[in-house]
């Protein structure tokens, strides 16, 4: 992961992983349209009992591949993953805490 | 833009001090949104006057701008993607995209904000409404901020007095970008699919 | 002894006209002057400029904790009225905590870190400029409103909706809070910079576990500043949005709950207290070693129960919030997550005390104010763990209890500490050695003052002294051992055997300044790589960057073990080091260039602020400024790494001066 040169504070770790062709991109972004329009159809169709928990899935997945795959992030130094997903999970656990002691996930 | 940094050694962990300056931010951005996101989920029922969520969202007109500013997330990694091949003018050309796709879906907040005040919904007019326009202003105005940086890198690569690395500019821009765009897809969900 | 002094073939930062500019674009090239100091971006300057600037607001908070001891030394005080009270106990709190501690840290992580870990500056060093000019005018602005119809007069903690424009209609609670926000700038993008730095800028060898402790409880610091300042970020919009453009978040009749402040509030509320307290924990961390003559006992716990305090930190923050009517659940829960949180900065008193057991103990001033730190921040936990009982803490919250708590540990932790650092490090930072003897009347005044003004607050707090109110009378002050107005007294007096003893530090500042005598090299035979340089460090800090293959390296070059004996032998001096280090000099040393931005960015910033309270045309222009301001910074021309001026002479300044002016 980590090609040390003279200067690495600049270009290096550009030469090798930036490897997603733009046909890769396409082809992510068309799947985050096609969720996209599941997450719509939801107002239209009656998912039931399925329908908050599909639609938090959906929103993960979406969320998770964009930072994954266009934030390049599944392929970059493990670093900046410590560093999103130590403040995103820390969002989380403090908000759901927060919202938690309003009793709002009791119905 | 300038890497100002002192030169001389390698950086201890090989990456770049912009980059990971900038997934450090992101990271604290996440307690921002956060607060902002619950917020409005504590206070989105509460409507002691004026009109509740369900009775004005435009879901198809809100579905339209989400799909915008998606796809402006894949102009976004086709102008890195061009930066890095140092395809210059490729480059401008999906920054102009991504900067277009991005004013669009302001141009639509703006139109939906507009329709809700004359419909009843102003800032005070109830807890709902204050949370409503807060959240999703913050991301507005994140977004113009990120429209006016795309646009700012276009007017000075066509003048080519940028000093610093083409493209790693361009994708400290991009990983902004992706982040608002990923705020929008929590919001999206959160604030005008799951109803009250 | 002498400090050696020699021609450098340094490079010594000179403009460089670029090929293109965009007119105004060139940098500032002055080295001398105030010009040298505006728009400065050496770490080292600005880590002065820091601290000069919390000294000063110590001075501030210090004197309005004066004027309210004074009020609340008799019965019905006549000193303040009720609402002078209320500014005066508000400006106190938020003065010491955003203005005092919390740029005094970072003025020792600015200086510091880069030297700890064999770096020439921080990675972003106009950012770093940017984040103390925010602090200044923070500092300024908050404080006009004292001039400008009067100070926020909520508590530091400023509870809404009583902080809203129905219960405080006077401009004091926008000055404070807009104030803060700058303020958070600050704090955010130095978090940010410290982390990079630090992840980033170690010399050679340098890993993570062999930093000094005093860069690991800053780094820990700067993770609890990147993620709690946008929580209280968030609460100041939505106070800020309610006060001045009708929103509803707090309005009770719109169906808001208070408790959104007071859970936002103190979800940054919380770690920011582990920022005040871990940086004066890293100073002592250093100092005890020295002083004890034996390495820190126990670094990696040292390390882990730091990482720790930080990460549990986020999980206790409701313990302020126990007598709000949460509910019996969410006290249960945060009660047991306080109880566990003693448990880190146990691990430290331990490993503290462990340093020193069996060392050969030096008791110089650093080190009386860094054992004075273990036992009254000790003091100030224990009376934190009875707040960690629900039930208890029920009676105590709202009284001079807690007031007692949180000032063993504040003034107890971190003002100790910083004074314990300023005696260690005064040689490397001013080359000069802070008198001992009046040092040591300095800290037993403080001492004795802080114990006199805080102890009786415990009896007092447990009589029922309420906090926050502007006068107690005859009638409440009961009868017996435990009365209000005996220990008010007391309390009162004591808060100026205080404000002598700081005092004696001030005298003893100016008075180093004019004594001649220059510090050795490494007065008192140090341990970690700062010491690796000259009194005060070279602008470029190091002549060649170490590579580093131990903890405390810099010990390591002083000394080895001798393999018979198995005792540590000298095998070079200080001098010795410096003098090889100087042998070897880089020949092309780059540093970054000053800059007039980020004086002007953060001046703008404060316009705006202005104009959000007074004219929002004000404010637009300050934007307007803000935009072509951020356009000259992205634009202005770095350092060419092409053309290296090499100069013979050593002093900074004089090849400048035939450059051209600014």
């Amino acid at each position: 992961m980590t090609t040390d040169t003279t200067h690495a504070a600049t270009s290096t770790e550009h030469s090798e992983n930036h490897g997603m062709s733009n046909a890769g991109y396409i082809r992510i972004a068309l799947i985050l349209a096609a969720i996209t329009a599941l997450e719509v159809s939801t107002v239209y169709i009656d998912f039931g009992p399925f329908f908050l928990p599909a639609l938090l899935i959906m929103m993960a997945v979406k969320f998770v591949m964009v930072v994954s795959y266009f934030m390049h992030l599944k392929f970059d130094n493990k670093i900046f993953s410590l560093m999103f997903y130590a403040g995103l999970i820390l969002a989380v656990g403090v908000y759901a805490a927060f919202l938690a002691t309003f009793k709002f996930f009791i119905q | 833009m300038t890497d100002t940094a002192v030169h001389g050694h390698d950086s201890s962990t090989g990456i770049s001090n912009i980059k990971l300056g900038m997934w450090t931010f992101l990271g604290s951005e996440c307690l921002l949104f956060g607060g902002l996101i619950s917020t409005y989920m504590l206070y989105r029922g509460r409507v002691t006057g004026g009109p509740r969520p369900a009775q004005i969202f435009d879901i198809p007109f809100t579905s339209v701008s989400s799909f915008v500013l998606l796809m402006s997330s894949l102009t976004m990694v086709l102008a890195v993607s061009a930066a890095h091949k140092n395809e210059d003018r490729k480059t401008n050309l999906w920054l102009t995209v991504t900067a277009l796709l991005g004013a669009t879906f302001v141009g639509g907040q703006v139109y939906e904000f507009t329709a809700f005040y004359n419909e009843g919904l102003g800032f005070s007019t109830s807890l709902f409404g204050s949370s409503f326009y807060t959240l999703t202003g913050f991301h507005g105005a994140h977004v113009t901020v990120g429209i006016i940086m795309l646009m700012s890198l276009v007017g000075i690569f066509k003048r080519s007095a940028v000093p610093g690395k083409k493209a790693e500019v361009v994708e400290m821009i991009g990983l902004y970008w992706h982040f608002v765009d990923i705020v929008w897809i929590i919001i999206f969900t959160l604030v005008y699919l799951i109803p009250v | 002894m002498a400090i050696i002094e020699r021609e450098t073939e340094v490079v010594v930062p000179v403009t460089v006209t670029p090929t293109s500019t965009y007119g105004v674009l060139k940098r500032p090239v002055s080295a001398t002057g105030w010009r040298a100091w505006v728009f400065t971006v050496d770490h080292k300057k600005l880590g002065l400029m820091y601290g000069a600037t919390a000294m000063f607001f110590f001075i501030v908070g210090g004197v309005e904790a004066l004027l309210i001891r004074l009020q609340l030394a008799a019965p019905n005080g006549k000193v303040l009225n009720a609402d002078l009270y209320n500014q005066m106990f508000t400006m106190h709190a938020t003065t010491m905590v955003f203005l005092f501690v919390m740029p005094m840290a970072a003025g020792l992580a600015n200086y510091f870190i880069p030297l700890q870990i064999g770096a020439r500056d921080v990675a972003f060093p106009r950012i770093n400029a940017l984040g103390f000019w925010l602090l200044l005018f923070a500092g300024i602005f908050i404080n006009l409103s004292w001039f400008l119809g009067g100070a926020a007069d909520g508590g530091w903690f400023m509870y809404a909706p009583n902080s809203g424009p129905v219960f405080s209609p006077t401009n004091g609670i926008d000055f404070w809070a807009f104030g803060l926000q700058i303020a958070g700038i600050a704090s955010l993008t130095g978090a940010i910079n410290l982390i990079v730095t630090v992840l980033n800028m170690r010399a050679p060898g340098m890993t993570l576990m062999k930093m000094p402790i005093f860069t690991w409880m800053m780094t820990v610091v700067q993770f609890l500043l990147l993620f709690a300042v946008p929580v209280i970020t968030v609460a100041l919009f939505l106070l800020s949005f309610q006060r001045n453009f009708g929103a509803r978040f707090f309005d009770v009749a719109a169906g808001a709950d208070p408790l959104l402040w007071q859970h936002l509030f103190w979800i940054f509320g919380h770690p920011e207290v582990y920022i005040l307290v871990l940086p004066a924990f890293g100073i002592v961390s250093e100092v005890l070693p020295v002083f004890s003559r034996k390495p820190l006992f126990g670094y990696p716990f040292v390390v882990f129960s730091g990482a720790a305090i930080g990460f549990v930190g986020w999980g206790v923050w409701a313990h302020h919030m126990f007598a709000s009517g949460l509910g019996p659940v969410s006290v249960a829960v945060f009660s047991l997550t306080t109880m566990a949180i003693a448990v880190p900065t146990g691990v430290k008193i331990i490993n503290w005390t462990l340093t020193m057991w069996g060392g050969k103990l030096y008791f110089s001033t650093a080190m009386k104010f860094s054992i004075g730190l273990i036992v009254l921040f000790t003091v100030g936990g224990l009376s934190g763990v009875t707040h960690s009982v629900a039930p208890s803490d029920t009676q105590q919250t709202d009284t001079y209890y807690i007031v007692a708590h949180f000032h063993y540990v504040l003034f107890g932790g971190a003002v100790l500490g910083f004074f314990s650092g300023f005696y260690y490090w005064w040689p490397k930072m001013f080359g000069k050695m802070l008198n001992e003897r009046l040092g040591g009347w300095n800290f037993w005044l403080m001492v004795i003052g802080m114990n006199m003004t805080f102890g009786p607050m415990h009896i007092l707090g447990l009589q029922g002294q309420p906090r926050r109110m502007y006068q107690w009378t005859e009638a409440r002050a009961g009868e017996g051992f435990f009365n209000f107005a005996f220990w008010n007294l007391i309390a009162s007096i004591g808060s100026f055997v205080l404000a002598v003893g700081i005092l004696l530090f001030l005298i003893n500042v100016v008075i180093t300044a004019r004594n001649p005598t220059r510090a050795p090299l490494d007065p008192w035979n140090s341990r970690s790589l700062e010491w690796l340089t000259s009194n005060p460090p070279k602008e470029h800090n190091f002549d060649v960057i170490p590579t580093v293959h131990h903890l405390d390296e810099f010990f390591h070059r002083k000394y080895e073990e001798d393999p018979e004996s198995h005792t540590m032998r000298q095998i070079a001096t200080a001098e010795e080091i410096m003098a090889e280090q100087e042998r070897n000099a880089d020949k092309h040393i780059h540093m970054p260039s000053p800059s007039y931005w980020p004086i002007v960015v953060a001046f703008s910033v404060l316009v705006i602020t202005f104009g959000m309270i007074f004219s929002h045309l004000i404010a637009a222009i300050g934007g307007i400024t803000l935009l072509f301001a951020s356009f000259g910074w992205a634009l202005e021309p770095s350092t060419a790494p092409e053309s290296d001026f090499e100069s013979n002479s050593s002093t900074p300044g004089t090849a400048l001066d035939s450059v051209g002016k600014s």
